[in-house]
């Protein structure tokens, strides 16, 4: 048996990942530091490191900012140039920050941290509006279908906490939203630096109804971000352990990646097709009567099917496009430029296969959403549709409809280096 | 019925996820044992992530020669009890074949000597992915650190030549003699990782929980009174109720005042804590960016 008793309070809180993006300078560092140090998550020797270094500087107060910044060089340059983690925990969940930096050059990480978000927060500084990078982080946003986008409108301290400023700012962003494809989008006026609307309700904006930045966080929902209603197994890997006394043992282990399985399923096996049942679905902990994303399982199946890594389980009246040809949303990661007819190495769930580029359809402008169909040159940081041909089938679901059968990267051959992101159209 | 799991289900997920990617992706790997909790987290994991077959990497243990006596008692209890395989590194043999120097003086640590003899025993084991048990939330340096770190043939971690990683692909591939550093826990807090075991009702070494131990103090850390540390003339022995807050060397294991004789009540204490788990570590302290030098180095 096992105790449940000694942590009741936070049993039962949720995993939440989110991401910032912003322009430089628009207080990301410094709403991150907010919200580490109000939801008491900074230890007094971090607090008193960073008061140091304030006073050492000639700041007045304390610089949250530095609480996120990472490595020495960065240190030395004053900026963040790559995602970085970061964690808090309130009583009801727990956080997962990827802090992502601004600068035109780095899409790339920003579609790195967007890559595994629930909620994307998007900064802005009232002083300034809306601007291209705004422009460009949303339409990341709506790219990698991140469920959930907040815009925070920050500074507003340097604005005399103005309504009038918030409502314009906030009809421009909603006017460009509509052409993007997001599902839900808040607004929230907020002081990094002083803290207003962040944990505690602002007293200098009455005129805001809404809920706090960090409310909302805490509230918003996210149980139904996962797709449950189509079944995808990919197996992972495959367990055998050659004892006597698990002789003829042979589960296939993995982590659901859609749908909800249950023991007795008629499903079927890719890409062989044959049909069968699921006899048994285990954990160490014991069996399961049924397993739905993100859970790692291990499942067995009536019939002495040869299935490996690679494979996929999926329910016989729902099964995934089965398809060597493929078109994909890339973000292209790498300093050498996409090769048109290039070989390159995918990764889809767990498995791997190579592939052709067989066409640049478009780049499209990360700024304006413009498709630049004579375009052929994909450099660092480009969006770009593209048409692949595997060498074997791959078994996709468009991204929109899930994120996990929906994405693939590119690596390539000579120097092992990821140098694509993709998405399934 | 309710369709998601809890924090602690979902990390304990993820992990499993890491660690059989890494059995998939790689030939030859190895876990690095340090004997805390992090790293028994990480062992307990892995015999969940393969139940019921065996762990299909061994443990790599580089004993220092300065561990608490408790620590490979927990050790060899773990490998016997779980049926694992376990190779162990001497930094006191490097030391006498003279192939490392033994630091001098009040402070004198083998810390920086575990790194020699680290990447020597991956290179003669021929290893391809390492897993630790590092965790982001332990220190600045470690925030930007991926679950598939990179390393050149030299063993060395450049923070500007990591891979990006995105949803739940991982990409291993390396050219011969590169090998990667694999951080299955990279996403628990402190506080997760006593949770999760507290729940699971997973044993402990001793070393965690309240004891009485002859102690001294020097520049305001506890140190255990051992043969391995020269105490100076003004540094006076006594006996407390202490406990570890991370396990390592005795050398420069600050250890901590604390009644604290459950996991319940260590879970209170750190969960009221305002000082980092590291901070009890008298190495860290050296300076501010030691970390991040270490790893560069290869330590991690
Ligand atoms: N007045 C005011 N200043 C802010 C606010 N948020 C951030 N700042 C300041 O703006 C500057 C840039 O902030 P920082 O957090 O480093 O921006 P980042 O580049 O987005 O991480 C710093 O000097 C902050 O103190 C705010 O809400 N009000």
């Amino acid at each position: 048996m096992k105790q449940q008793n000694l942590i009741t309070t936070d049993k039962y809180i949720e995993l939440l990942r989110f991401t910032t993006a912003g322009s430089v300078d628009d207080g990301k560092s410094t709403l991150i530091g907010r919200l580490l140090y109000d939801s008491k998550s900074i230890f007094q020797d971090q607090y008193d490191a960073i008061e140091e270094v304030s006073k050492r500087r000639g700041e007045e107060g304390v610089n949250f900012a530095l609480l996120t910044d990472g490595l020495k060089a960065e240190r030395e340059q004053g900026i963040t140039i790559d995602v970085a983690y970061r964690y808090f925990t309130t009583p009801k969940r727990k956080f997962i920050i990827a802090d992502t930096p601004g600068h035109i050059q780095y899409t790339r990480n920003m579609v790195t941290g967007a890559s595994t978000a629930n909620v994307a927060l998007v900064l802005i500084d009232a002083r300034q509006g809306v601007l291209e990078q705004t422009r460009r982080h949303a339409i990341i946003a709506s790219l990698l279908q991140i469920p959930h986008l907040v815009i925070c409108i920050n500074k507003m301290d340097l604005v005399d906490y103005s309504q009038e400023i918030y409502d314009r700012i906030h009809d421009e962003f909603e006017a460009f939203a509509g052409k993007l494809d997001v599902h839900d989008v808040s607004f929230i006026p907020i002081s990094a630096l002083r803290g207003d609307n962040v944990v505690d309700r602002s007293p200098n904006m009455p005129w805001y109804e809404g809920s706090t930045l960090l409310y909302y966080l805490e509230n918003v929902h996210i149980a139904s971000d996962y797709n449950f209603i189509d079944c995808r197994f990919p197996v992972q890997y495959v367990v055998r352990p050659y004892t006597d006394e698990y002789h003829d043992y042979r589960g296939y282990a993995g982590r659901i990646a859609g749908g909800i399985f249950k023991k007795g399923d008629e499903v079927m096996l890719l890409p062989s097709g044959f049909t069968t049942k699921i006899s048994k679905i285990e954990t160490y902990d014991g069996e399961l009567e049924e397993a739905f994303p993100p859970m790692s399982v291990t499942m067995h199946i009536e019939d002495d099917f040869d299935v490996s890594r690679g494979d996929m389980i999926v329910r016989v009246n729902n099964v995934p496009r089965q398809d060597q040809d493929v078109d994909l949303m890339i973000c292209w990661f790498n300093e050498r430029p996409l090769r048109e007819n290039g070989k390159y190495l995918l990764r889809h769930t767990t498995k791997e296969a190579r592939c052709i580029i067989r066409e640049v359809r478009y780049r499209m402008d990360v700024n304006t959403l413009h498709r630049d169909v004579a375009s052929k040159q994909i450099n660092m940081n480009d969006i770009a549709r593209i048409t692949i041909r595997s060498t074997v089938p791959l078994f996709v679901d468009a991204y929109n409809k899930n994120r996990i059968t929906g994405s693939v990267i590119l690596i390539d051959e000579g120097t092992n280096e990821t140098v694509a992101a993709g998405m399934v159209i | 019925m309710k369709y998601y799991l809890n924090h602690l289900e979902e990390l304990e997920s993820e992990s499993i996820f890491i660690l059989r990617e890494v059995a998939a992706q790689f030939e030859n790997p190895v876990i690095l044992f340090s004997g805390g909790k992090d790293s028994i987290l990480m062992v307990y994991l892995a015999i969940k992530a393969f139940h019921p077959a065996r762990v299909p990497f061994p443990l790599l243990h580089i004993d220092t020669g300065h561990n608490f006596p408790e620590t490979l008692e927990y050790r060899d209890w773990l490998v016997n009890h779980y049926n694992l395989r376990m190779n162990v590194g001497s930094v006191q043999k490097a030391i006498d074949e003279g192939k490392i120097k033994e630091e001098k003086g009040f402070n004198a640590s083998r810390n920086n000597l575990q790194t020699y003899v680290l990447l020597d025993e991956l290179e003669k084991g021929k290893y391809d992915a390492a897993l630790g048990g590092g965790r982001r939330d332990e220190e600045k340096a470690r925030a930007k650190e991926r679950f598939f770190s990179h390393r050149d043939e030299f063993g060395q971690w450049d923070p500007k030549n990591q891979r990006p990683e995105l949803w739940n692909l991982f990409n291993g591939r390396k050219h011969f003699g590169e090998h990667f550093r694999v951080f299955p826990i990279s996403n628990w807090t402190e506080l997760d990782v006593w949770r999760y075991l507290a729940v699971e009702e997973f044993p402990l070494p001793n070393l965690y929980f309240a004891h009485m131990r002859k102690v001294f103090e020097r520049d305001g850390v506890l140190l255990p009174d051992c043969e391995y540390i020269t105490r100076r003339p003004d540094e006076m022995v006594k006996e407390e109720l202490i406990r570890c807050r991370t396990i390592g060397d005795m050398t420069c294991t600050g250890v901590w005042r604390s009644s604290a004789s459950t996991i319940e009540d260590i879970i209170q204490e750190v969960a009221v804590s305002r000082l980092t788990e590291r901070g009890g570590r008298a190495d860290d302290k050296r300076s501010e960016t030691s970390m991040e030098d270490r790893k560069k180095q290869g330590y991690f």
